[in-house]
């Protein structure tokens, strides 16, 4: 059957409307994606017909909302094949879940000293949480690099692993270059020194079948908002092993077994991590964003995907003075660009003018714009409502601001 | 091109983008400073030659968009032989004039003015001010590195 892109377009309500006087061209889908009408639908429905605080109600329509939770745990699993539901953990996303593994797993384990291996390709949100952990316990950053076509340099990673490394955390996808990078062997080597590995899935899911049992890497983490589901909501996965030692994350209402002023024994995982009446639409539409990407198909979005990618990258390298950023021989669809005499910023608005809405900037990657002397990127990312044509009117723009600047 | 666009890339943001003027450092100079946009990593720095209370010479350099390039270039014209006081007024000038839709001091900015089209393009205000800012923090003598609020 083929990819009936009309039809999923039809789908997302927002992309029926005009920008500036323009039919919307949104192509900032690596910042986050626009939601269709069945995610839409699950959430008002929770909030006008099921909607009641869970795990507490003895009444129907708390008992009700608290099994529609706990499927949305099962459904997430199922997701990323992880083997029990309970090895999901709710969180707000790929960032809490960054921070939740250092302070409720690592901070405890770690030694003045001992070291942490994130690369030069991370997301600040894979960085500044290690970072500061080292700050509190005396511990070192290590930073494994990248080569110049945004590929990174595996070469060096035996030198990096050692002893002392406590961790390694590394992106499964990177946002600014779109660089697939081969976690199956990352992980194998990291689990040949008995190193703890998180993957920073955040751009990975939207793209990639993940058999968290295949890849089997101590923690993997992601959110929501980037597949189609709702902002503030995102998973850890973890070993069971490590969910069992690790201390809460925060503390209150719903982690706990027991309280007394004395003491407190802690729920089992998950919601030892979860105090706190958690965000349960979110959780539920997140399983529906989950629902409708299998529907789809995730094979059949990502080979649609790529196909942009091809036809898109075909047309850029036809453009004066453009030069792609990132050139790793397995890419997400992720474009970022330079042009000779436009600064990303002014390509950014001029093209917002024509209705087309990417990202420009640092891509909250500010190391690795220092890495590859550049102030900033604009780029493209491609969904699964993104059509050829659509390609044709970025490129189009693009031409335009290079007429204008030339 | 719409009508819209170029309002904002006007022909004269255009110019001072390909040709900035007083581009450059000072040496000696008198005063110094840093600005960096973390949101986009715009740099700029400043040279400036204050005698008395009178800015005799002012050059930037650095790296950004065409706004903060230009915002920065019409800048160091319209401020050469000004009075601090004269500066600061200007400064607070301009920023009304990018941040809001009061346009009573167009007159006074002169040139200046036609930045005021970053009004409609709130994450854009900061390019425009970038410079603005770093010249503030030096005339202040704050060694430390100017951002953009
Ligand atoms: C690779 C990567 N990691 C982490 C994050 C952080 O995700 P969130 O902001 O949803 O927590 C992002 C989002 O931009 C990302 O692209």
């Amino acid at each position: 059957m083929s990819y009936d892109v009309e039809a999923i377009r039809a789908q997302f309500p927002i992309l029926q409307q005009t920008v500036r006087g323009k039919p919307l061209v949104y192509l900032d889908n690596a910042a986050s994606v626009q939601k269709p009408q069945a995610v839409i639908d699950t959430i008002a429905q929770v909030y006008s017909e099921q909607y009641a605080n869970i795990h507490r109600g003895v009444h129907w329509m708390s008992e009700q909302t608290t099994i529609r939770y706990d499927k949305a745990r099962q459904t997430v699993a199922s997701f990323i094949n992880a083997a029990n539901a309970r090895q999901i953990v709710f969180t707000r996303g790929a960032t809490e879940s960054i921070n939740l593994v250092a302070y409720s797993y690592l901070e405890p384990l770690l030694s003045a000293g001992d070291e942490i291996v994130v690369t030069e390709l991370e997301h600040h949100a894979n960085i500044v949480p290690w970072q500061l952990l080292c700050q509190r316990k005396g511990a070192v950053l290590k930073v494994l690099p990248i080569l110049d076509n945004g590929e990174l340099d595996l070469a060096q990673l035996p030198r990096l692993l050692t002893t002392k490394t406590k961790m390694l955390a590394v992106a499964h996808v990177s946002n600014a270059l779109g660089t697939i990078n081969p976690i199956s062997d990352i992980i194998a080597q990291a689990k040949a020194q008995n190193i703890p590995i998180l993957i920073d899935g955040a751009q990975a899911v939207p793209h990639l079948t993940v058999d968290i049992q295949a890849l089997d890497p101590d923690f993997y983490v992601f959110s929501g908002h980037k597949i189609y589901g709702p902002s503030g909501i995102g998973a850890l996965y973890a070993k069971v092993e490590h969910l069992e030692k690790m201390q809460p994350y925060q503390s209150g209402g719903d982690m706990i077994a027991s309280v007394t002023f004395e003491h407190t024994d802690f729920a089992e995982y998950p919601q030892k991590f979860e105090a706190g009446t958690p965000y349960i639409e979110g959780a539920i539409g997140f399983a529906a964003a989950i629902d409708w990407m299998n529907q789809v198909g995730i094979e059949n979005i990502a080979a649609h995907e790529l196909d942009l990618l091809e036809y898109a990258t075909a047309q850029f390298r036809q453009v004066k003075g453009l030069t792609i950023i990132g050139d790793a021989s397995e890419k997400s669809s992720v474009l970022s660009f330079l042009l000779d005499n436009a600064h990303p910023h002014d390509i950014g608005t001029m093209l917002d003018q024509h209705g087309v809405a990417i990202r420009t900037g640092q891509h909250c990657a500010q190391p690795l714009m220092e890495r590859l002397g550049i102030p900033a990127t604009a780029r493209a990312s491609f969904a699964a409502y993104n059509t050829r044509a659509e390609v044709d009117a970025l490129v189009s723009a693009i031409v335009d601001v290079n007429e204008m600047f030339g | 091109m719409d009508a819209e666009l170029r309002e904002l890339y006007q022909e004269i943001i255009l110019d001072h983008n390909k040709n900035p003027r007083n581009f450059g450092e000072l040496d000696p100079h008198t005063h110094e400073a840093k600005g960096h946009n973390p949101l986009c990593g715009d740099r700029i720095s400043i040279t400036m030659n204050l005698k008395g209370d009178v800015i005799e010479s002012l050059a930037f350099q650095g790296q950004g968009c065409a706004i903060s390039t230009a915002s920065a270039s019409m800048m160091t014209e319209a401020l050469t032989g000004k009075t601090v006081a004269e500066a600061q007024s200007l400064f607070e000038k301009f920023h009304t004039l990018v941040t809001t839709d009061d346009r009573t001091d167009e007159d006074v900015l002169g040139k200046l003015a036609i930045l005021g089209g970053v009004r409609d393009y709130p994450s854009r205000v900061k390019c425009a001010t970038l410079a603005w800012h770093a010249v503030d923090t030096a005339i202040k003598g704050d060694a430390s590195v100017a951002k953009t609020e």
